[in-house]
């Protein structure tokens, strides 16, 4: 057999794209499994369309899955493709404008019919020259009918035999790529395991494209993406919203209180009920309510009811649960609310990620109602920030906003596994027994000004709370004009005193002071310190300050920003980050780079933009 | 075994009770103030497991006159909320009070689907057909017709009856009582405490200010005997003053005949089931209205069902038993994972 040349590569941008029944996200994933366990770097980009099953073969219908792979960490699911696997028309020409100039477009050229074509809305019969891509590299496979070839013989009916499809394009990639199918094969034999004769037409088809690609002579080279120096430990692949559950079942067992989840399916927040709803075994309570507003009043009843309670939403959700967020905040309860942001307003982008409602966790209820605003900024790192906000809600007795987003929560890496011996203790202020002169509810430790916690079931502490303004110690209904003004600064500053609770700021970068900050907060932070750290490695004075705690902001926020000449806030929004700076520190100048396109920055766009500034 | 035994000032607070002179909620906290301590010795409950959990309006000012745990919340949302306590402690004793307003209106649809879950919470609806804290609008129970401030030409919806709601989203206990009848009342509650599941207790209560004598065409004392029937399982159908009236079924509906006369005997008269599981003749009594009949006071609907807060607990108790996760870590390391 002859030997191809191989040619390694340190980064690889791969998308798979078809008909949202195509497979495609289960085609990325497997890709994704196989080159993580070799031990590369891997970041994950889910683009899909609200829609479940959209008109076939038209452009609205198409759903992508771009992940990156790399010989070193990845931060960020790459803005341009090396590889595009369309498996028809539309999704050639939904994703043609992502493909980068040397990159391999592979079709399945069996659907590039006339009907197809036209389906996909192009004007000519040739699709690749009105795409501007015919000079590209495409191969042309047929993989449809390639896949009803290979079994021909396989007892499953038509519709299950074309269905396989998506294997024989892995396979393809396998090739391309010198990865094996055997980590896909063991995968395909698990899933399939009660229908063996699904397992065995899944493995010829992607043997069949592996061998396609070798004796067809389709690439004139392969390539290797050598394995990351990864710190040496277990790894697993994550994305955010599960890393999101586990946060909050690890909060759960250190704080001894058994975990409660209220909640409404909502894009893109689901999976995290969904993955509570698992976990039975861990003791995990989930209720899916008959509201947005049930989903918050459920877990507010069980947080006074002893629980470690959370409910999860997406935007549209935190706007009916405002009034019983202000509710928590009256009572002083812990609760964790998870908002995975989504394009706005209303409904919005169901399926494309934004950070436009920061504005809305910070502010977005009646009366002076603060609260602790956190948010994730890796898919793995949810599991932190989850864990911290159950840390913080349950030792200050305050609702916690998690504010994660749909490009963290769908996107997935590989996820080094921390063990729980690690992680902090967290002590809930739990009454046992009643105090002398008996139990006080908002009576309050000196240093938190955090409340106890009394829960029903406990003699002799038997006590109300509730939305009307409280007495200041006793907790009984009051309307004193001076006693509502001291509640009023007193959860103000509880909240403001979470700020000694929580880790310094930190800056990647110039630490001491330089040219241009960079400033930025949560999901964001994978393409903003990309490009923060190509432009270090040519020698350019750019530093990034990224947030993960935004209400309070960590102390040393201010001494941070004074030590730059030039400060740009980057966010997929409008700017309310930003306002907030100039609210809380308000003698800086603060430039904005925004984006309201439903997709992440790319790093291309952010070196640009920031060099721009370098400039001027 | 712990000792339960309570005296109705065991569950009084030392809040001043700030409802109106004559208001009917004074009736029902003295209603169930002498209930729970019946509740406690039969049902074995120490004072600390009640909680009381209420909406926004008049009536759910009530916890705070009860020496229990108290939670009032925001309008509307008692019944999710006392579901979220029920929930996460299923041996607490919780008790959602709600108003007409709060509980059909703008806490419709958590009205609906507590009963739809059969989680073991205790409602109780107070009836007046009216807004009162907010002085005096109609509600989902104002009569058709009805002239409030914001009907001032009568109003044009058609009313809720409460108990067919209640029946409509499969409910398995339904009470009805009037606030003057504090026996009854108290009556009604504890067979609602006894009762796995939601149970709904609604309670006509006058609100003197703003729709005085809304339930006075029955509830009056002078003819109170005759224009209403308080039911208990077992019993038959019979009613008033001279306790000669009874309900017969006859073709597909309910009739009121008097015993004695053109041939109806006591033997002909319907029996009260009230564990039956067919909901038929419960609907016919939960709708009947003065003057064609008299209205149902008393215990009219309690079967035994699966209860929300049960399975859920079975559920998490038998796989926690099989589990092979046991911890986080072992969370963390389930699944596909690799070593470098």
């Amino acid at each position: 057999m002859d030997k191809k040349t191989e040619t390694a590569l340190d980064d690889v941008v791969i998308r798979f794209s078809g008909d949202s029944g195509d497979g495609m996200q289960m085609t990325g994933t497997l890709f994704t499994d196989t080159s993580a366990y070799l031990g590369n770097g891997v970041s994950t980009f889910p683009d899909f369309p609200a829609e479940i099953r959209a008109p076939q073969g038209t452009v609205s219908g198409v759903s992508g899955f771009q992940l990156h792979f790399g010989s070193h960490r990845v931060n960020t699911p790459g803005d341009y493709c090396d590889v595009l696997v369309a498996m028809n028309p539309a999704a050639l020409k939904a994703n043609a404008k992502w493909l980068k100039k040397t990159a391999t477009v592979i079709v399945d050229i069996d659907s590039f019919n006339d009907k197809g074509i036209e389906k996909a809305g192009f004007k000519s019969d040739n699709p690749f020259e009105e795409l501007g891509i015919e000079g590209y590299n495409i191969v042309y496979a047929p993989i449809t009918s390639m896949t009803k070839e290979t079994l021909k013989d396989s007892p499953l009916d038509n519709k299950s035999v074309v269905k396989c499809k998506n294997m024989f394009a892995l396979g393809i990639c396998y090739f391309m790529f010198n990865l094996p199918c055997d980590h896909t094969e063991r995968f395909i034999d698990k899933k399939f395991g009660k229908k063996p004769d699904v397992a065995d037409a899944n493995k010829k088809v992607l043997n069949a494209g592996y061998n396609y690609a070798h004796n067809t002579h389709t690439f004139a080279s392969t390539y290797t993406v050598a394995p990351a120096t990864l710190e040496k430990g277990t790894y697993r692949s994550i994305d955010g919203n599960q890393a999101t559950a586990w946060g909050f079942i690890a909060a759960s067992e250190k704080s001894g209180r058994p975990l409660f989840c209220g909640s409404y399916p909502i894009t893109p927040a689901t999976h995290i009920l969904e993955e509570l709803a698992k976990r039975k075994d861990l003791g995990v309570k989930t209720l899916q309510a008959e509201d947005e507003i049930a989903g918050i009043c459920t877990s507010i009843g069980a947080a006074y009811a002893g629980s470690f309670a959370v409910t999860t939403t997406s935007g549209p959700g935190l706007s009916l649960k405002s009034e019983a967020i202000g509710l928590a905040v009256m009572t002083e309860l812990p609760l964790v609310i998870v908002d995975v942001q989504r394009g706005g307003p209303s409904t919005g982008l169901p399926t494309k990620t934004e950070q436009s409602d920061l504005m809305q966790a910070l502010w977005g209820r009646n009366g002076e109602c603060p609260l602790v605003v956190i948010a994730g900024s890796t898919p793995s790192n949810c599991f932190h920030y989850a864990f911290m906000a159950g840390k913080i809600a349950m030792e200050h007795m305050t609702p916690v906003i998690l504010l994660n987003d749909g490009f963290i929560a769908n996107g997935s890496e590989p996820w080094r596994i921390p063990s729980m011996k690690d992680y902090p203790a967290i002590n809930p202020p739990i009454v046992t027994e009643a105090p002398e002169g008996g139990y006080m509810p908002y009576a309050r430790d000196a240093e938190r000004l955090a409340r106890r916690w009394a829960l029903p079931g406990t003699k002799g502490v038997e006590h109300r709370v509730g939305g009307l303004e409280k007495d200041f110690i006793k907790g009984s209904v009051s309307h004193d004009p001076i006693n509502h003004q001291r509640m009023v600064d007193i959860r103000r500053d509880k909240v403001a005193r979470v700020a000694d609770y929580i880790p310094e700021q930190t800056v990647y970068g110039s630490e001491n002071g330089g040219e241009l900050l960079v400033v930025g907060w949560g999901g964001t932070w994978g393409h903003l310190y990309s490009a923060v750290k190509a432009l270090r490695e040519e020698g350019k004075d750019v530093s990034l300050c990224h947030f993960n705690y935004i209400n309070p902001l960590p102390k040393n926020t201010g001494d941070i920003l004074a030590r730059y000449k030039k400060i740009v806030v980057c966010e997929l929004n409008d700017g309310q980050f930003a306002n907030y700076l100039r609210m809380t520190h308000q003698k800086f100048d603060y430039k904005q780079f925004n984006k309201t396109q439903g997709l992440p920055f790319t790093v291309t766009e952010l070196v640009d933009k920031f060099n721009e500034l370098l400039a001027e | 075994m712990e000792n339960c035994k309570y005296t109705a000032a065991d569950f009084k607070s030392d809040q001043e009770v700030k409802w109106c002179p004559g208001c009917g909620d004074h009736a029902i906290l003295n209603a169930v103030q002498k209930a729970l301590p019946e509740v406690a010795e039969r049902l074995n409950y120490t004072h600390e497991r009640f909680t009381f959990v209420s909406g926004i309006g008049c009536s759910s000012r009530f916890p705070y006159y009860m020496q229990t745990f108290g939670f009032h919340g925001i309008h509307g949302r008692a019944a999710a909320i006392a579901t979220g306590v029920k929930v996460s402690n299923p041996k607490l004793s919780v008790w959602q009070i709600s108003g007409d307003g709060d509980a059909l209106a703008i806490g419709g649809n958590h009205f609906i689907h507590a009963i739809r879950r059969n989680i073991d919470i205790n409602i109780i609806l107070f009836n007046n057909e009216i807004y009162g804290l907010t002085k005096g609008q109609y509600s989902p129970t104002s009569k058709l017709g009805k002239i409030t401030k914001t009907s001032p030409f009568g109003t044009i919806e058609h009313p809720f009856t409460p108990g067919e709601l209640v029946l409509g989203a499969r409910g398995t206990f339904y009470a009805r009582s009037l606030d003057v009848e504090i026996n009854t009342t108290k009556e009604c509650l504890v067979a609602a405490a006894e009762h796995d599941g939601t149970s709904v207790t609604e309670v006509l209560q006058n609100c003197v200010i703003f729709n005085d004598k809304t339930h006075d065409q029955f509830a009056n004392r002078e003819w109170r005997e005759d224009r209403t029937i308080t039911l208990r399982h077992g019993e038959p159908m019979i009613f008033g003053k001279n306790r000669d009236k009874g309900l017969v079924l006859e073709g597909l509906g309910l009739r009121v005949v008097t015993i004695g006369q053109d041939g109806w005997t006591e033997k002909d008269i319907l029996v009260h089931d009230a564990h039956n599981p067919n909901p038929g003749i419960h609907m016919m009594l939960v709708g009947m209205r003065y003057p064609d009949y008299p209205v149902a006071l008393g215990v009219i609907r309690d079967v035994p069902d699966k209860t929300y807060d049960q399975s859920l607990q079975k559920q998490v108790d038998e796989i926690h038993d099989t589990a092979k996760i046991h911890n986080v870590d072992e969370l963390l390391h389930s699944g596909d994972t690799w070593e470098l």
